[in-house]
């Protein structure tokens, strides 16, 4: 085992470090990337998060945590941020924010919804919206590994423009016979759309995943709803729960 | 620690006087429950569920749904605190604390002073005997009222607010007695070994 694939043995505290915004992508109407140069940052395995604090003039903060869309080694950090438009942190991050602006973070943090590509066994990615963060980091981290092992992503979003990475998943799809995309749209889709439709149930999982024979790591990230489904119906589809791996993204409450 | 940078154009919400005192630092107030799991939610249904306490390897005590239904039941109100950053102010709560669990079971002292709490779905936690005694924990089978559904944990959950919340452990099956403050899931995966919300121990070292 290499050192990066160990559990982090973590006993020193993880202290808060300034991160500068270096550039600001609009993924969709309601998502945008944050990318930030951490010069002091430890490096992270695919599928961590991190802690972002905001400090008003006052003092007054807000901690919210943010899973970490960049591949491990890529020069910066990046996050995907969703506007809620009744939160507190996202519609900062999301609006005012500009590139040259600071917060602190720290992390790495999780061990648990984590993949490296040593590890053996397809890999079944499937997302909810902005939940493909942790995901892509995966997908990243596997095309800058040179790996082979097959790959499936499963990606539900509301609408066309409301599909995050299009591109960037198509090209990496495009680049490897062994990585295979899905979308499907759950809000409506035009004539010409040639992927999935409606939220992703039993059949769209048994159609497009590995069979359970292949025993598939599964990692399912995205809003609370489709992780309860979609790792009910893995379980059903006969994939040991050990062997899916689930992470809530999205809005903690109003 | 540095001095944090001010967020140009950032302004944070103030929490309303009446909670100042009840979120932890860090902290923010939610409305909802929001959902957290590692993996996919167990199936446990009353016939076959159990609530046992253990020491190397031996059943101590064993008790039925039925059998733990007859306990004597615990109502609480009480903040709860996700290490996610957000609390949820005033939750209802009814269970068996882990004292009359004890008595149940003939201990008139805990045997060992830690515990490791074991789940359905192979989940585990880590706690001091001393958080689970006295009142401060319980084995809770109703939320506000009504029977906790599996996604917060039901049947039955570990309920110890007074940590943050994932030492609450949903799908709870069994105490085990232990000597040592063997770290538990989350524990082995970077998190604190103890958890006070209070002194913003979510991660190790903190």
């Amino acid at each position: 085992m290499r050192a990066t694939d160990a559990p982090a043995a973590v006993e020193r505290p993880l202290s808060w470090v300034n991160a500068e915004v270096v550039e600001l992508y609009e993924q969709s109407p309601k998502v945008r990337s944050l990318f930030l140069d951490v010069p002091s940052w430890p490096g992270h395995r695919a599928g961590q998060h991190l802690d972002l604090r905001l400090t008003d003039e006052a003092g007054y903060k807000a901690q919210r945590s943010y899973s970490i869309a960049s591949a491990p080694r890529a020069d910066r950090l990046e996050l995907l941020v969703q506007r809620l438009d009744d939160g507190e942190a996202s519609p900062y991050l999301t609006t005012e924010l500009r590139p040259g602006d600071f917060f602190e973070i720290r992390g790495p943090i999780g061990g648990h919804f984590v993949w490296t590509s040593s590890m053996s066994g397809p890999l079944f990615l499937i997302a909810g919206g902005s939940g493909v963060a942790p995901l892509m980091a995966m997908l990243r981290h596997r095309a800058a590994a040179g790996s082979t092992i097959p790959a499936i992503l499963l990606f539900s979003s509301r609408t066309l423009s409301d599909i995050i990475y299009r591109e960037e998943l198509d090209r990496l799809a495009a680049a490897d016979s062994g990585l295979q995309i899905v979308h499907t749209l759950t809000g409506g889709s035009t004539s010409d759309w040639s992927g999935e439709t409606g939220r992703i149930d039993r059949d769209m999982l048994a159609a497009a995943g590995f069979h359970p024979s292949e025993q598939p790591r599964i990692f399912v990230c995205g809003p609370a709803s489709l992780i309860e489904d979609v790792a009910r119906h893995l379980v059903v589809l006969g994939h040991e729960p050990r062997m899916v791996k689930t992470e809530r993204f999205g809005p903690t409450g109003v | 620690m540095s001095e944090s940078p001010i967020s140009r154009g950032f302004r944070a919400r103030r929490p309303a006087n009446s909670e100042a005192d009840r979120v932890p630092p860090g902290q923010h107030v939610t409305a909802d429950f929001p959902v957290l799991s590692a993996g996919p939610t167990p199936k446990s249904n009353p016939e076959s569920w159990h609530f046992t306490l253990r020491r190397n390897g031996a059943i101590i005590a064993k008790w039925s749904w039925a059998e733990f239904e007859a306990l004597p039941q615990t109502n609480v109100n009480v903040d709860i605190h996700c290490v996610t950053t957000w609390s949820k102010l005033d939750t209802n709560w009814r269970g068996v604390t882990i004292d009359p669990l004890f008595v149940a079971a003939g201990l008139a002292e805990p045997p060992t002073p830690f515990a490791l709490i074991h789940c359905d779905g192979g989940y585990t936690t880590n706690l001091p005997m001393e958080d689970l005694l006295h009142g401060k924990a319980m084995i809770a089978t109703r939320y506000e009222n009504v029977a906790l559904v599996p996604v917060h944990g039901g049947p039955a959950r570990l309920l110890v607010p007074h940590l943050y919340f994932w030492k609450s452990a949903k799908w709870a099956r069994e105490l085990e007695f232990t000597d040592t403050d063997d770290p538990g899931f989350w524990e082995s995966l970077g998190y604190n070994k103890y958890g006070d919300p209070w002194r913003e121990q979510r991660y190790a070292g903190d």
